[in-house]
């Protein structure tokens, strides 16, 4: 049975036509799973039974009292209308939790956490009928751009084994690249979406900031994390992204934005829309192949109608800078709460005061790149360097979000590249933290701005007899989706 | 920007970090390098840009300080269960207050 081509919209025919079932559609994943994880390393756990833990319980979803959906007996949702995702087997990154299962967040010091509650967004998705095949690889606390920093091993490239899958969400960008989901979750705070995507030749969707609830997300860097899709297709991000989207009491953060039906007018036409071009993300840095990939998707564009505009993005250059100032601050509140006291890793045992618990927990517990970076946040906000560091980095940042207001007001939608280069070999950055940092150069300002982007597969670089995938990034204004949906649905149709 | 080891060892203590001696060198190294590269920022003049901590325009965002729901015996066991030390319904630490 070929299901690793499968698209929610192939899923949902094979179901209607009877050619399989739901269940023997997981089935075929999980021995295709079996068969093929070991070599790329994109799951963490593979769920091999469907029953989820018992919950009888009717929930409130927004104002409505739901029925579960168990996605063992696939049983309409009371109430719920349409099941869109009914049966249709995907993946979630394992820093976003799933009751009653284990979520490491890539890290030692929650090997054996198990998740106490279902996050907002598994909590739709089950009301929406998808079935979860397992949990995948990540950098450690969502801390890299190859998934090299997993305290359980790196994610392959499955179009290179030799090279990453990118990060922080390789394992999710790897796992839909290599037809082991149909589609899969994943978080972005300076392009763990993104930049995988472009890697794994997938599709990537970072929403809005505050479009998509991040309660049960392990919070990363709280005014930046995102969580959003890897899927096959344009159209498929639509469709999770319909499900996934919208206001959650339990996160303050999110719009009480109405969610539109992102898949309505996504074919519509682009003629005389207006895409800008960057004219800083085409400086030094990006590789020649790059940046003849990203000419020739733009020039597609213009075959297909819309207009292209030379724009600047003035303060581009100090984004990345920003990004890692303000990130680390976060990142050292945010993973304070992993102590060794209430859960995880813990050398209470072995120590001899509430100090050395601590010290010892967290000294071990932690990878090398998330204690970097704790650090790093720990200084830029401790007293004498509040001022320098983080106060200056959020005024980047408000510069950053200008730079896009303004281009926003002479263009609908910014195309560029989703990464400087294609995906690099193992090891080959793992030594560099700051080479490592420079993956993210147009991924960040993304994130610091709070604005949509999509990374799109626009074609591939040959390299010693592999043909890696470049990606194509398109970004909106905050709660665009719609217009980037379009403009990467356009462009993917006519490439087919 | 230089950070020393001793500024290495007064970080990794706020940050309750436990480091080996060749990791403060490590460190010492990598966070001065990295701090070199934050050195770029001082180009741009802020003046009196207003700093940006959120992106949503939402302010205010409140709900009543109730709880829905019941409390569920099983489920504190489950969340208890995980302290790696702990007495009936209690997580238990090292003693914060000592003579």
């Amino acid at each position: 049975m070929k299901i690793k081509d499968l698209t929610i919209k192939d899923a949902k025919a094979g179901f209607a036509k009877k050619e399989f079932s739901p269940e023997e559609l997981r089935k075929e994943f999980l021995k295709l799973i079996k068969k093929e994880n070991p070599k790329l390393n994109a799951y963490l756990e593979v769920f091999e039974s469907p029953a989820e833990p018992d919950r009888t319980t009717p929930h409130l979803v927004g104002n409505q009292q739901r029925f579960p959906a168990s996605h063992g007996n696939l049983r309409r949702a009371k109430g719920a209308g349409q099941v869109f995702l009914e049966g249709i087997p995907c993946a979630v990154k394992d820093n976003i939790l799933i009751d009653g299962t284990r979520s490491t967040a890539g890290s030692k010091i929650l090997e054996n956490y198990i998740s106490t509650y279902d996050a907002t967004v598994i909590r739709k998705l089950k009301d929406a009928g998808a079935v979860f095949l397992g949990k995948t690889n990540l950098d450690e606390f969502a801390m890299g751009s190859s998934t090299e920093n997993s305290a359980f091993g790196p994610t392959k490239n499955p179009h290179d084994l030799t090279r990453v899958a990118g990060g922080s969400s390789g394992g999710s960008a790897a796992a839909v690249a290599a037809g082991l989901a149909v589609f899969a979750l994943g978080s972005d705070t300076g392009g763990s979406i993104r930049l995988p995507a472009s890697f794994c030749g997938v599709v990537g969707l970072k929403p809005t900031y505050g479009r998509v609830s991040r309660r049960g997300l392990m919070a990363m860097a709280s005014s930046l994390d995102q969580i959003g899709t890897l899927t096959k297709n344009v159209y498929d991000a639509a469709q999770v992204l319909n499900v996934i989207a919208g206001h959650d009491k339990f996160d303050s953060t999110t719009a009480p934005t109405e969610v539109p039906d992102y898949t309505g007018g996504i074919d519509g036409s682009i003629k005389g829309l207006k895409i800008g071009v960057p004219k800083e993300y085409f400086g030094e840095g990006l590789e020649d192949d790059v940046e003849n990939s990203i000419n020739k998707a733009i020039s597609k564009f213009q075959n297909l109608g819309a207009e292209i505009i030379e724009i600047s993005l003035p303060h581009s250059e100090y984004a990345l800078a920003a990004y890692y100032i303000i990130m680390p601050c976060e990142v050292s509140a945010n993973l304070a709460r992993y102590d060794g006291i209430k859960y995880g890793f813990s050398e209470a045992g072995k120590a001899e005061n509430l100090l050395d618990v601590y010290l010892k927990s967290r000294g071990s517990g932690f990878g090398g790149e998330a204690r970097r970076r704790i650090m790093l946040g720990t200084y830029a906000l401790s007293a004498g360097y509040y001022e320098a560091y983080y106060k200056k980095a959020q005024q980047i940042r408000t510069l950053l979000k200008n730079d896009f207001e303004e281009a926003f007001k002479k263009v609908d939608v910014i195309a560029g590249p989703t990464s400087p280069t294609i995906a690099f070999k193992l090891g080959e950055k793992a030594d560099n933290p700051l080479a490592m940092y420079l993956a993210d150069i147009y991924t960040v300002a993304i994130n610091l701005a709070g604005v949509p982007a999509i990374s799109v597969p626009c074609g591939f670089i040959e390299e010693e007899g592999k043909n890696l995938p470049v990606g194509l990034q398109l970004i909106g204004k905050h709660f665009g989706e719609a217009a980037i949906l379009r403009t990467a649905y356009n462009y993917e149709m006519s490439n087919v | 920007m230089s950070i020393s080891i001793k500024d290495v060892e007064r970080i990794a203590k706020l940050a309750r970090l436990g480091l080996s001696e060749t990791e403060k060198k490590k460190y010492s190294k990598e966070l001065s390098k990295i701090l070199d590269y934050f050195e770029k920022l001082k180009e741009v003049n802020t003046g009196d840009v207003e700093p940006t901590a959120q992106v949503t325009g939402l302010f205010n965002a409140f709900r009543k300080d109730e709880s829905p729901r019941e409390v569920d015996p099983e489920k504190i066991k489950r969340i208890i269960g995980q302290a790696p030390e702990r007495e009936d319904n209690f997580v238990k630490t090292k003693p914060i207050l000592e003579k």
